[in-house]
């Protein structure tokens, strides 16, 4: 018994686990230490938890992509940062033409839901695109193909867009009945943040309401299962996937208005680390499971704001907020080595490539 | 396929469709406007002109063929159709543009590109004039398809040759300049810009009938002689190579040995990823971080700014490569179990945390943060300094060549062999008693260290480093030149490195679009060549087998039924 349990651990676990357990010795010390000092208030905390809370609900909406896409196709559309990206940067024109005719002030919310449409339509069309032309042919090919194939559609899309709109950064008009905060308690609540969260949060519900609930959503089910058996049961596979497609494209589409109203920074850059976080996300809860990734975007979006000033600050790392997407990268990386499985997921991570 | 009629004219309908919308997009991207400056016939096929063209051209030869059992006037109609449509959609564009201001949307909608769409005339007869020269790209397309293979073969490669002496003359110029016998020549062939009317015929001409003479004689194999001769063949060969390669700078001068130098970069950090990722299997998309090691310990160890060592290059080197090596220890050891997907987002997210960690302020007594290291020493033979471009390309060269060597070598090793069994069959590999954990190691090891060597020379080259320019992009960049010459293949990465490097290098207005084009290429080149443009022999065997098989299946059928 001792013998086989001794032959199971190798040097190379041991490596980990100490590497591991040191970062976490790390950020408890640095917690601890911060928490002490009493540098920051208890209404700074509470803010940055609720920007993290509003950024966890647009990772959500990205990571949906990923996790449906993986679930059935299981490849990583490594350009769903970019189908996240043509939406809200083709949709900042119908804002810009909309706050020109004076349309925009006169209905705020009408002129917003309007961009979100265009802007959830674009990325819709982009990603229902990119599978037809880029990924279709590809069924069946070594696993590294796809793959590849998926960078070089994310750099072609992302520099297609710039040719397009020009580099220029660009940004949605302000629109005065999100600004400014509600108190409640004595505490501030934004409310962008708190419009965010809730479509976020509404958006989400929809989509687990399709893809539990409707004849589409079971298709889409019984086809991450096991492909040539539901085509055999009369689904037909590619248009599932193209549903897939076209329902991540969606929300991504209305995650980029939501992310542009927090971030007024729209450019052909903007998808790149949005994206890895919400597919940092989708892992994080479990990729292949819709309410882990609403789990997994929220504890991310919460720790990467919190993460800087409680656990970095306290050890004396100077301007710790430069840090902010390392905290990110480092969950990511000791999510994949530790638990590639998630909070959620049982789906084996490790499967044969 | 009821109706074989209808579905020719259709899919030359849908042809014409793609092509418009093609074209449509080079122009909205602006690499229409962009080239139009650039002549390909002194000012009169400019290369902007010849991007329009391109697509109908292109689609209505492989239309045409596609058709092939219709009689050649109703092939010709298909090309014919196919180019009206491409040009009907750039008109009505163009008119569309005439009512609204497209380019508060598309910057590129510019009153110089309706110029290039119109070629420089009134609306009216510019709009007619793009119908018909579309027209009459989609009927020369359709045409070159009538002939045979051969003569066709000999055409494309003809006008590839001439669209390339076109766009490349002013490089030529440079060299030209200082070497002048052929002077006379050059200014026969060339104009001020792109070539001259006779010089584009003569090319035409001399290239087509080369092709063409060839492509005639039935291909004979390279005579096998015995083993001590083909020794000596061997060495006459590498002996010229070799020298050609050392007598470059001087005879091609400062600007082509800094594109030579930027190549060579890439060379040498190409060979390394393809071990990891060509031999081993193993998709790493955080290259970039050893290069930027590499890089970085050369600063800190040599740069007086920083004050803590001062070693000179040489000395430095040795720890520039062992902390690399160690750093790829340190990435592999954790992903050892993860394969595929994980794997590449895991080597993105330790490449992102090695630049934001070089930015910080936390480690800016260290590293500089983002000012980087500045006044690097450079690599000192004796009392020389190799200093300027041309030097430094030895430095290169040299690099390459040892880094080559062992690339070369490795590869027919055991443990290439173990990481190419790795690579095609894990499972397998393992049960075959090939050690996974100390095999994967040894990938990311030496695939670092090549990258380290790679940014050790460069930190000499601009004696300084900053971890702006270590971007995840620089991955990128690495991986589309082992894609596009072909995994695994070592003469595939100095294709890879001088297409994709040397090209944008040599071509100003490419370099805008280069990211654009190396998205495409890579999408394209594994949809239609996934094995690369010079591709390892058992990769191109693992990826057709199955056509492979077919093929072999044929002649043993034939056999088979001959002998009963």
């Amino acid at each position: 018994m001792l013998r086989n349990w001794r032959q199971r651990i190798t040097l190379t676990d041991v490596v980990i686990w100490a590497i591991g357990l040191s970062i976490l010795v790390v950020v408890v010390i640095g917690a601890i230490a911060t928490l002490r000092s009493g540098k920051y208030a208890l209404e700074t905390w509470f803010d940055l938890s609720m920007s993290g809370l509003a950024l966890g609900g647009v990772y959500a909406l990205i990571a949906l992509g990923y996790t449906l896409v993986y679930g059935i196709l299981k490849m990583i559309n490594f350009a769903h940062s970019e189908v996240f990206m043509s939406g809200p940067f083709t949709a900042v024109f119908l804002a810009e033409a909309l706050k020109r005719s004076g349309f925009f002030d006169s209905n705020p919310v009408v002129s917003l839901l309007l961009v979100t449409l265009v802007s959830a339509l674009v990325s819709c069309g982009i990603a229902v695109l990119l599978e037809r032309i880029a990924y279709r042919p590809l069924r069946g090919a070594p696993r590294l193909v796809p793959l590849i194939t998926a960078i070089g559609a994310s750099f072609f899309l992302q520099y297609f867009f710039r040719g397009l709109y020009g580099s220029g950064i660009r940004a949605y008009p302000n629109i005065p009945i999100l600004e400014g905060f509600w108190s409640v308690g004595g505490l501030r609540v934004f409310r962008t943040d708190v419009v965010i969260i809730i479509s976020a949060f509404l958006m989400m519900l929809v989509l687990y309401g399709i893809v539990q609930k409707t004849k589409m959503g079971k298709a889409m089910r019984a086809v991450s299962e096991d492909k040539e058996v539901a085509a055999l049961m009369g689904i037909d596979v590619d248009r599932v996937i193209v549903v897939t497609f076209a329902l991540g494209g969606l929300s991504a589409g209305v995650a980029g208005v939501l992310y542009a109203l927090a971030f007024p920074v729209v450019n052909f850059y903007m998808g790149f680390i949005p994206g890895i976080k919400a597919f940092t996300a989708a892992v994080l809860g479990g990729i292949g499971n819709v309410p882990g990734a609403f789990l997994g975007a929220m504890v991310l979006g919460v720790v990467e704001s919190l993460g800087p000033n409680l656990f970095l600050d306290g050890l004396g790392i100077p301007s710790a907020n430069q840090l902010k997407d390392l905290v990110a990268f480092v969950i990511l990386v000791f999510i994949l080595i530790f638990r590639p499985t998630g909070i959620l997921g049982e789906r084996l991570a490790q499967a044969k490539a | 396929m009821a109706h074989p009629d209808r579905s020719t004219w259709r899919q030359a309908l849908n042809a014409g469709l793609v092509a418009g919308i093609v074209s449509l997009l080079l122009s909205l991207v602006g690499m229409v406007e962009a080239f139009e400056a650039r002549d390909i016939i002194f000012e009169l096929v400019p290369m902007g002109q010849l991007l329009l063209v391109l697509a109908p051209f292109v689609l209505a030869v492989s239309t045409a063929r596609k058709a092939a059992d219709r009689s050649p006037l109703a092939r010709l109609a298909v090309g014919l159709l196919l180019g009206l449509v491409c040009g009907a959609l750039l008109v009505a564009v163009r008119l569309i543009g005439e009512a609204v201001n497209l380019r508060s949307v598309f910057i590129n909608a510019s009153p110089t590109l309706y110029d290039i769409l119109g070629f420089g005339m009134a609306l009216v007869p510019g709009m007619l004039l793009r119908l018909a020269v579309s027209a009459v790209a989609g009927l020369v397309g359709a045409s070159l398809a009538l002939l045979s293979d051969r003569l066709r073969g000999a055409v494309m490669q003809a006008i590839i040759w001439l669209v390339l002496l076109g766009l490349l003359r002013d490089l030529m110029v440079i060299v030209v300049d200082r070497w002048g016998p052929i002077r006379p020549v050059f200014r026969w062939l060339f104009a001020t810009r792109g070539l001259t009317i006779v010089g584009a015929v003569a090319v035409f001409v001399v290239i087509a009938a080369l092709v063409y003479l060839r492509g005639g004689k039935k291909t004979t194999k390279i005579a096998i002689r015995p083993p001590k001769q083909q020794r000596v063949v061997n060495l006459i060969t590498i002996g010229v190579i070799v020298v050609i390669l050392l007598l470059l700078p001087p005879v091609l001068g400062t600007f082509f040995s800094q594109v030579l130098d930027s190549v060579g970069l890439y060379i040498l950090m190409g060979l390394g990823l393809n071990i990891v990722v060509g031999f081993a299997g193993l998709l790493d998309l955080g290259y970039v971080a050893f290069y930027a090691i590499g890089a970085y310990t050369m600063g800190v160890f040599t740069s007086p700014e920083l004050g803590f060592f001062n070693l000179t290059w040489f000395q430095a080197l040795p720890v520039a490569l062992i902390v690399s090596a160690f750093a790829g220890l340190i990435l592999g050891l954790p992903v050892l179990k993860m394969r595929g997907d994980y794997l590449a987002i895991v080597t993105l997210g330790f490449g992102e945390i090695v630049r934001l960690l070089a930015l910080s302020d936390w480690l800016r007594p260290w590293l500089g943060g983002s000012q980087g290291i500045q006044r690097i020493a450079q690599p000192t033979i004796g009392s020389l300094v190799l200093g300027n471009q041309m030097q430094l390309y030895y430095v290169f060269l040299a690099g390459c060549a040892i880094v080559a060597f062992v690339a070369w070598r490795l590869k027919d090793s055991r443990l290439g062999r173990a990481w190419m069994a790795i690579r095609e069959d894990e499972d397998v590999a393992v049960a075959m008693g090939i050690p996974p954990v100390a095999t994967k190691l040894m990938a990311f090891a030496v695939g670092a260290t090549f990258s380290g060597l790679g940014g050790s020379i460069l930190a000499a080259q601009l004696t300084s480093v900053y971890a702006h320019s270590m971007t995840f992009i620089v991955s990128i960049n690495v991986l589309s030149l082992i894609i596009i010459g072909g995994m695994g293949s070592i003469p595939g990465v100095i294709v890879g490195a001088l297409a994709l490097i040397g090209l944008p290098e040599l071509l100003r207005e490419f370099a805008e679009f280069r990211y654009l084009v190396y998205g495409a290429a890579l999408v394209g080149m594994m949809l239609m060549r996934p094995e690369g443009l010079w591709p390892e022999e058992r990769r191109r065997l693992e990826l057709h087998e199955e056509e492979l098989l077919a093929e072999s299946a044929e002649p043993a059928a034939a056999a088979e039924a001959a002998a009963n």
